[in-house]
This record gives structure tokens, sequence and C-alpha cells, in this order.
């Protein structure tokens, strides 16, 4: 199948026009020794049998069972008219809005999303998206280590190990130092010890980066830890769940000066891992740091309000290698799903997802503690908590073979903990039935026999 | 353009206006035409040392962006806070309010190794 | 198909006849605009306290008893309440004021803006693909696994090389991750003292911006009067600290780099990598595989070449394709498949030299699923004449529009091509920006303009194969049209646009002074006017 409206006739034209008899005379200028015949791929497809492939991978992935699996990814209701705006050819295949006379859609949206999530976060500044909630948080440490002209970054290793990972691959130029730091018994970040690491004066710190709810689900003391990063005159990332910040404390009223996260649930598939929004708020302070698309409000010559990509002089096609960063995409779509689910779903709408995923995972912590399996930690949580079973990864794999998706087990990403070499993560949201939740304790209850 | 003959110019088209061992440092009106609509002025904290050469901050125009160089070695004794909120001054009076820097020049006969106004406008008049 | 009051598509204009549209074109009472008219009021404008709701269940009054009141939201929630309906139309309204591939020609040089086949955009969407979490078990995610499998075969078959990673979210993300595999090479040989990386002046911003963000120092080297590298000019810049060269083939300026096997020889001599951007590669597939000619590693747009739709700015997806030696160091997972038949995630113990993830889970699959669908409807045959068809039309287009314009470098071009509209500026002082507000009022998006950097008043101009002739003849007569304007009347084009919702904006006032959100709304106890 082919999308190339060329007749016959269409060519001889324009090679009549070029005075060449076969397209092969523009190709001339590749070296012959390099000039490639042609492609082992499989032969093109009708899009009858094109539709039936699809079908046929999508039919091989199971999306059916009954899932407690979050760790940074969750399944919401995504109210019907997202994917619909979504779907709107205006939308979805306009370029970057370089020409704004002709693109005012897409920066109002973009302007309107900046709009809702300053007051998710209550940061004044946000960054018209990033990759992920990972490259948000990389670029929210490398924020703190240009702002602050210090090189060291402390990260609570109850940030989502991904998260640390990409952050760690975006500082690993010789000169930038991540370290991580611990928890403590109840499964949040150790004050003191972040006090201690702070408190050395011979490699002052750049940023201190705490999750919150934390990726055991956990409510860190954020309050207390941007007050000791201040005291050091370090700067205070809060790495954020969307839909949480509709009942937790927002970045801004803790005093965090830069917001980071991962915005998928706010109305966007969890498609085996993207495209995703990447979450970047900071203080208005904190404005020229700020890495990325900005849009902002301005007026055209007749005094027109109108939308604007700007302080464009960051950016990588002007500032080549002094740009603050070099990402020239941004996921304006991605963007653009936050901004049609918040808007759908509203304020209320916002805190009853919240407060009903709340409602869920305390039914569910009840259900799998009579089933066997209590929780690791003692910290309050959202809608995401640890338990602790014998053999975690038998487990997961025993409830697999019953339709039930286990959660994560929690070893994988920290092999050489043993409090959490036999933890499952389990998250509840306001999708997951009490019919679901009967199940999973029922098959725990059959596994731990 | 305007080149004022009691300034001093680097090929950088920064200018120099020196009174001793002080002087006051900004951009040419050539060089702000160049960058059209200044939008942004990042200067160094007063104290900070100026190294002859080196980049002492940085201005942007709505399309572009550019180092800040300094024409000699000194100290900074004052910056031009205005710019902060008021960028465009450095379009409509490029040598007066539109000044950047006030600095205390290490070794004020350096001033003459930059060029005068005469060379500057040869220069510019050949760009 | 959509549009504002009054407008008229132009595929529907193009339908009708080339020299028709371009009289239509005149901006006028019976113009046609390039987009809808209407100007929008903001969602907090719009919204009334009490509207909405009925999204999701209440939950019980006591959900959120556990949570400790220190951990609480104290400030209110001052997100608009708006119902459904105006949501929609708020939103449909303000597409309407959006170009689009959809609905017009986007002759965008360096961005391939092809048509993006609605079947890719269903099959994204079926269940089995959009429902699967990212961090499902092998055994649940074998159709997505297969498909990334396939993908990394079909990406190292067009690119010559041996293997790939589709973790990459976009271009430039593609190429942190191969520089960095080129660090990790380099390191892993011992060979510690290469900082720089070497970029050609007419290189996208995005490669020297990656190689500060890497750690390295950057060298320019300037092109040639023929546009291409200058192979002298290379081969003093490089040395025993190069670690890489970066270079885009075809090049920037849409020719091909016909030194190609000479810089290639002089980078390797110098014990340096050599990376391709393959943001061009809509011009050679099938006809030119960057690993077949020496290069080290690449990454590819797949929102470009394979057709995923740009968003309005993004998603994309930049896989990165290496050769053997460099396959080491790619970021883990890497989709394998085990002599069973099945699919499933590279183990991080298994490859222990990757360089760390660049992001989190396996990549942007929802792109990855389009650009599958979009390679295998047309197989090697059908990519093959893709990129004859981008290049036959850009030469041919190149050919009319320097009827009037001036063609700084030779041809033949690939898939795009450089005009300059210098002579308009001398004769007339219409600058290339005029030109490009002034193709807004003839029914049609600008190409990209002045870039490449070394282009003085530059148009950067990419057809793509998926335009008919009948849009690129309209495209020309608009062009040659307002060269004539600019002699005949150039403060019409001084003025452009006068079709569109809004005339030129007031960029200088929104950098100075930055208004990036509602006003006023945080620190205020509610945001909606009253």
């Amino acid at each position: 199948m082919s999308y190339g409206p060329h007749t016959a006739d269409d060519r001889d034209r324009m090679l009549a026009a070029l005075g060449i008899g076969s397209v092969e005379a523009l190709f001339e200028d590749i070296p012959a020794p390099m000039r490639s015949a042609g492609l082992e791929l499989p032969p093109p497809m009708a899009e009858l049998d094109l539709a039936r492939r699809m079908s046929e991978l999508a039919g091989r992935n199971r999306v059916d069972l009954a899932s407690f699996l979050g760790a940074g990814v969750y399944r919401h209701y995504i109210p019907a008219a997202v994917d619909e705006i979504l779907s709107r050819g205006e939308f979805y295949t306009a370029y970057t809005p370089y020409q704004p006379e002709i693109s005012q859609g897409t920066l109002q949206t973009i302007y309107e999303y900046q709009s809702l999530i300053a007051e998710l976060t209550r940061l004044g500044v946000v960054s018209a998206s990033h990759y992920d909630g990972a490259t948000a948080t990389a670029e929210a440490a490398l924020m703190a280590i240009r702002a602050t002209g210090r090189d060291r970054i402390l990260a609570s290793r109850a940030i989502h190990r991904h998260y640390l990972d990409a952050t760690r691959t975006y500082l690993d130029r010789g000169s930038l130092h991540l370290e991580e730091l611990p928890t403590t018994v109840d499964g949040t970040t150790d004050l003191d010890a972040l006090e201690r690491a702070l408190g050395d004066r011979q490699h002052p710190v750049a940023g201190v980066l705490l999750g919150q709810p934390n990726l055991f689900g956990l409510l860190e003391p954020m309050g207390a830890a941007a007050e000791l990063a201040h005291a050091a005159g370090a700067l205070f990332v809060a790495v954020v769940e969307p839909v949480s910040l509709a009942v937790l404390a927002a970045p801004g009223e803790y005093g965090a000066d830069i917001a980071a996260g991962e915005g998928q649930p706010l109305g966007i598939a969890p498609q085996y891992g993207g495209p995703y929004l990447g979450l970047l708020a900071s203080t208005e302070a904190l404005m020229r740091q700020v890495p990325g698309r900005l849009v902002g409000e301005t007026r055209d010559l007749d005094g027109r309000r109108a939308f604007v990509m700007t302080l464009r002089a960051r950016e990588q096609d002007i500032r080549r290698e002094k740009a603050a960063s070099n990402i020239c995409t941004n996921q304006a779509l991605c963007a653009l799903a936050a901004t049609v689910y918040l808007a759908t779903i509203g304020p209320h709408g916002l805190r009853d997802v919240a407060a009903m995923g709340a409602a869920r995972a305390r039914e569910l912590e009840g259900a799998l503690a009579a089933a066997g399996a209590a929780r690791v930690h003692g910290a309050a949580y959202l809608n995401e908590f640890a338990i602790r079973v014998p053999d975690a990864e038998r487990v997961h794999a025993r409830l697999l073979e019953q339709d039930v998706l286990a959660g994560l087990p929690l070893g994988r990403w920290y092999p050489d903990d043993d409090t959490l070499r036999d933890a499952l993560l389990v998250c509840a949201t306001e999708v997951t039935t009490s019919e679901e939740i009967a199940r999973f304790a029922a098959a725990l209850r059959e596994v731990l026999r | 353009m305007n080149v004022p003959e009691d300034l001093r110019y680097t090929p950088d088209h920064e200018w120099v206006r020196a009174d001793g061992e002080e002087g006051v440092v900004g951009i040419t009106a050539y060089a702000a035409d160049q960058l059209g609509d200044v939008v942004f002025v990042e200067l160094p904290a007063t104290g900070t040392r100026l190294s002859a050469g080196a980049s002492f901050g940085a201005i942007e125009s709505v399309k572009t962006a550019s180092d800040l160089f300094a024409p000699l070695a000194g100290e900074v004794l004052a910056v031009n806070d205005a710019l902060s909120t008021q960028p465009e001054l450095v379009n409509s009076d490029p040598y007066g309010d539109g000044w950047m820097l006030r600095v205390r020049i290490d070794d004020p006969g350096s001033i003459d190794r930059l060029e005068d106004a005469a060379a500057y406008r040869t220069r510019i008049e050949a760009a | 198909m959509s549009h504002g009051p009054g407008g008229v598509s132009l595929v529907e204009a193009s339908l009708a006849g080339a020299a028709t549209a371009v009289e239509e074109a005149r901006p006028g009472p019976a113009g046609r605009a390039a987009v809808g008219a209407t100007l929008q009021p903001t969602l907090a404008e719009l919204s009334r306290p009490g509207r909405g709701g009925g999204k999701v269940p209440h939950p019980p009054k006591d959900a959120l008893d556990g949570i400790p009141a220190d951990a609480r939201r104290v400030s209110p929630l001052a997100l608009p309440e708006l119902n459904e309906p105006e949501v929609v139309r708020h939103l449909v309204n303000l597409s309407h004021l959006n170009y689009s591939v959809d609905t017009g020609f986007y002759p965008l040089g360096s961005c391939t803006m092809k048509y993006n086949p609605k079947v890719n955009e269903w099959a994204a969407r079926l269940a089995g693909f959009a429902g699967l979490h990212p961090l499902a078990p092998d055994a649940l995610a074998q159709g997505t696994l297969e498909l990334m499998h396939e993908l990394q075969g079909a990406l190292a078959e067009i690119g010559g090389m041996h293997a790939v990673t589709l973790q990459p979210a976009a271009g430039a993300q593609g190429e942190l991750t191969g520089i960095l595999m080129i660090r990790a090479y380099h390191r892993a040989r011992g060979d510690t003292e290469r900082s720089q990386v070497i970029v050609p002046d007419s290189s996208h911003g995005t490669n020297p911006a990656t190689a500060s963000m890497a750690g390295y120092e950057t060298l320019t080297v300037r092109s040639a009067s023929d546009g291409g590298v200058d192979l002298e000019a290379l081969r003093s810049a490089l040395g025993p600290r190069t670690a890489a060269v970066m270079l885009t083939n075809p090049s920037t300026l849409g020719l091909f780099e016909r030194r190609i096997e000479a810089l290639l020889e002089v980078v390797h001599d110098a014990g340096a990598l050599a990376y391709m951007d393959g943001a061009n590669m809509n011009a050679v597939l099938g006809r030119f595989r960057p690993g077949d000619a020496g290069f080290d590693v690449m990454h590819f747009n797949l929102h470009k070449t394979f057709s995923t739709p740009h968003g309005g700015g993004g998603p994309g997806a930049g896989p990165v394709a290496c050769v053997e030696r460099l396959a080491p160091y790619l970021p883990g997972p890497l989709v394998i498949r085990d002599p069973d038949g099945r699919y499933r995630l590279e183990r991080s113990d298994e490859r222990p030299t990757a360089i760390g993830r660049v992001r989190a889970y396996q990549g942007n699959v929802g792109v990855l699923v389009r650009a599958y669908a979009y390679i295998r409807a047309h197989g090697g045959t059908g990519l093959r004449e893709v990129s004859a068809d981008a290049v036959l039309a850009a030469n041919y287009l190149r050919e009319r529009v320097g009827t009037a314009y001036e063609l700084p470098y030779g041809g033949p071009c690939k898939h795009e091509f450089v005009a300059s509209a210098r002579n308009l500026r001398a004769a007339s002082g219409v600058r290339t920006l005029d030109v490009a507000k002034r193709l807004i009022d003839h029914g049609f998006h600008p190409p990209t303009i002045y870039f490449p950097l070394i282009v003085e008043e530059g148009l950067l101009i990419e057809p793509t194969e998926t335009e008919t002739l009948e849009t690129l003849d309209a495209f020309a007569e608009a062009m040659l049209a307002i060269a004539r304007e600019a002699h005949d009347d150039p403060q019409r084009v001084l003025a452009a646009p006068t079709t569109a919702p809004v005339r030129r904006l007031d960029e200088a006032s929104a950098a100075r002074r930055p208004e990036l959100r509602w006003r006023p709304m945080v620190g205020r106890e509610t945001p909606c006017p009253t």
C-alpha cells in the first residue's frame, strides 16, 4: 500500500520538467559503491491485510487481567471526550507551532495546559512538557545544578528506579554527582541521612529530590525535607503524581522549587511505556532555567490576544551548544490529552478520582491482610503500598496463572534489600472493582496456603 | 550607525567609556540593531572578576542569543539593574541608559589596546 | 475535513486546479484562509462554579481518613469547572485555528510533514496495544514484543546496521543515546582523552546541544561552497581529542554528501566515530544505508520518515541503530526472541556494558506501533518508491521555485532544497520572514525559514512524497506570485498575514514580560472570573 498520489503521467511530467528520463538520475550523487539496491523487508500489504496483522498482534497481548500493577503508570477512567479531541487531525497532524498566526489552537491548548499544571502544583512556571517522568526528573536535577552552580544531587532511593537510572545517565558527564538517600524502616526517606549529607560543607548540594508519593506509595515528609534542603542552600525537587495533587499538598505549598513527574494518569493510556507526559514546573525565580518549550500570552498588531512560544533563546535551535537542554520536541499531544482530561473531569472529579483510589486501596489492604499478606511499611499511603509474601516472584507467577496481575515484585528493583526481596507493590484506582479485589484476595489465600 | 568618538570598542561589539581606573561597559548600537528586539540581559553579580575576552554574561533577543565578552580585565562595581525589567533600553539607548556594567579596570593602560571609533566604524562598514 | 467559517481547505482548492487556486488565494472577501478565524476565550474564562461533574462515582466520605493532615492539600484546587459540551466545543473551535497536514500542504524543510495514515491511528488505539502496562510480564506482552522485535530488525535493515534500541523518545534523545554509546565505547578501550565532538555549521541545533549535554566540547567546522562538509576543515579539526563527528546525510541543505567516503575515512583515521543524524532518511530509503557507508551509529525520526503524526510538537520517537562494535552499549532492555519463538525483554544482567536508560520503560511504543504499520504497508519496495517520489517532488518544486528565488546550491537535491529570498530583499526590502507570512495569505503553511543558519534569507522546502502534482504547482505559483507582489506591492507582503485569525505577534513583549498562565491564578482563591 502506498500513500503517494503520483500517476505515471504525473511522474513523466515532473521528469520532463527536469529534463531527465528517469528518477534514478536524481540519485547519481550517491557514490556507486554505497548505493543500495533495495531492502530485504517483507512485501507491501494492502490495508485489509495490514489491519488483520495489527489486530492479530494486539490480540496477542493480554490486557484483561485483574491488574494491581502501578509503579508509576496507573489505569484511570479516560472520559470519551479525550480521545475524540485527540483524534482531530487539526491537532495531531499539526507541527510545532513555529508560525503562531496559524497555530493558535496548539498554542492556546499548551498555554491552558501550563495554567492547569501550575494550579495543580502551585508553581508558577510550567514547561510545555518533557518526554516522561524520568526525563523530567533528570532535567529537574540539571536545572538545580545550573541554578546553584553546584554539582551534587541527593535523590531518595524511593524514587522510581527508572527515573533514578535516567537521571544518572543524564548526569553522567564526569563532573556531576548523584547520591541516593536511604529510607527508614517505615519506608520513607531518612531525613537524618539527608541532614548529614547536606552538612558536608566541602561539597555543597545543588538539589534534593524526593517522590510524593514515593515509589512504595508512601507519603514523604516533604515540608521537613524542603526545609533541610533550603537551609543548606540547595533546591528542593518534588517528584509527584498529578492525580494525587487533588488531595495531597501541592509542591508550591511545601516550598518545592521544582516539581517533576509523570503525567500519564491525566488521560493517557499505558501503551507499554509511552508516549507519556513529562511534567516539569518551577517557581518563577527559576523561569530562565526551565528547559524546553514555553508558551506565553501576547498581542498581535491589532491588539488581539494571542499565544506564542516564548523565551526561545534558551533552546537548542538558537543556542546550539549553549542551550539549556537538547530537547527539541515536547509531548504536545499528550499535554492536550491532560488538558482535555482536566477540563472534563473538573476539580471535583479529580478529587473523586484520587479519593476513590485511596478508598479502593484501603479495601485492598484489608482483603490482602485477611488473606495473609500484611503491609511491609508503616508510613501512610495514598493508593499504592507494598505487601510481604514469601517468595514474591513465585507468588506473582502463580497469581498470573489465575489472571491476577499482582503488582510489581520489588526485589527486581531492589535485589540487595532484604525487606523488599519478598515484597509486592500493589495499587488500586477508581477503576479497580470490589470483585477484582475479592478475586485477588481469594487467589492469594490459595497460593499462600 | 552611531559610533561615539569618546568610546573604545571590541571586535565583539562591546564599548567601554573609561574614566581613570573606572569604566562603563555596554554593547554598540550596531550590535543592538543586529540582535533586534532585546528581551533579556544576563549580567554578573557585583564583585565578579572579569578577564579580558572572557564571557561575562549573555544577551537574548526574540530569535537569537549571544555571549557578552569583557573588553578588559577588572572587577564589576555595579550592574544596570534597570535592564532586568527593561531590556529594551539596550535598543533604545545603547550608549546611555542601556549600559551594562561599571568596572574597576585592572590596568588603565589596557584601554589603548581596544579599537577607537574610526577603527570600529571601518569594521562594521566592512561587515 | 474541517475548516473555519468561510474557509475552503487547500485540498479542495488544489483539486480545483492550480491556476484557479492561486487566483482564489488572493486575500479579500472571496479569498480562502489557511485556518479558521474565531479566537477563543480560555478555559478559565469559560468556567462557572458548579458546572461539570459526573465522570466518576463519588468516593465514600471517609476515603481520605488515612491521610495525615500535614500531607493534605490546603490551597483550593482552582481548576476550571465546565460541562462536557462546552469543553468539546472550545477545543474543536481551537482546532480550527490550527494548520495541519490533514487540512493543507506543509512544506517544512527538515520536518518531513507527510500524510499520517489513518489505519496507523486505528491500530495504535486497539485495546491490546493501548491498554498494555509497561511493566506487564513478557507473557502478557507477546504481541507488542513481537512488533518491537520486528521493528528493531526492519530499522537495522534500513540503516544497514547491526542492532537497534527503540527506547529514545525523540530524535534529540536518540542523539544523546548515540553520543553516550560512543563515549562508553571509548571509555571501554581506555581511550579517555577524547573530549570533543565535531559538527558542521549546517547541522541541526540539537547536535551541538546534545554534545554539551553529554559533557563534550563542540567544535564547528564550516561547509564548503558546494554545501558539503569541507574535508580540509574537518581534517584539521580532527585529532586525538575527537570523540565523534556528527553528520547529517543528506545534509540539512538537502544535499547528499558527495565526499562521504573521504569524510568517514578521515574520521575513522583519527580514531573517532561517525554519528549520523537520520532526520533526512526520507530521501534515501533503500538507496543509501548509513551502516554500509561506514557510519557507526545513527538515529531515526519515526515522526518524519515513518509517518507518525507530529502531534503539534510531539510525541515522536528516535530509535538508535549501530554497528556491531557499539552494540554492547545500547541502552537496555532490547527485545529478544528466544529459540522457542517467544519474545521477552532483555534482563539487566545480560548486557552489563549497556549505558544507562535514557527514559523510563521501553520507549514511545504507541509511536512504534504506527511506524511499524507504515513499514509493513510499504514493504521494502514501497519504501524505495517513497524516497523516489519525495526526491522527484523536491527537484520538481526546486525547478519551479528557482525561477523567482535564488538557489544557493547546485542540484540535484534530495528530498528538500534551499532557496533564498536574498534577491527579493535587495530589490524590494521584502525578507524571507515576509514571504513566509504572505504564504499564509495564499493558504499555505510556510517552509522552514532561516535554517540552516549558513544560508542568508533561507527557505528550506520539503514537499514529501504524499502531495499531488496539483498541490506542488499551486504552491509554486503562490511562491512566484509573492515574488511578483514583492516587486509590485511590497507593502502587501510586509503586512502579511492579513487573512489569519491574528496578525503578526509582539514576540518581544512576550519574552520581556512572560505571561505563561492564566492570571491571576496561583495564590488566588478562585481562578474564574465571576
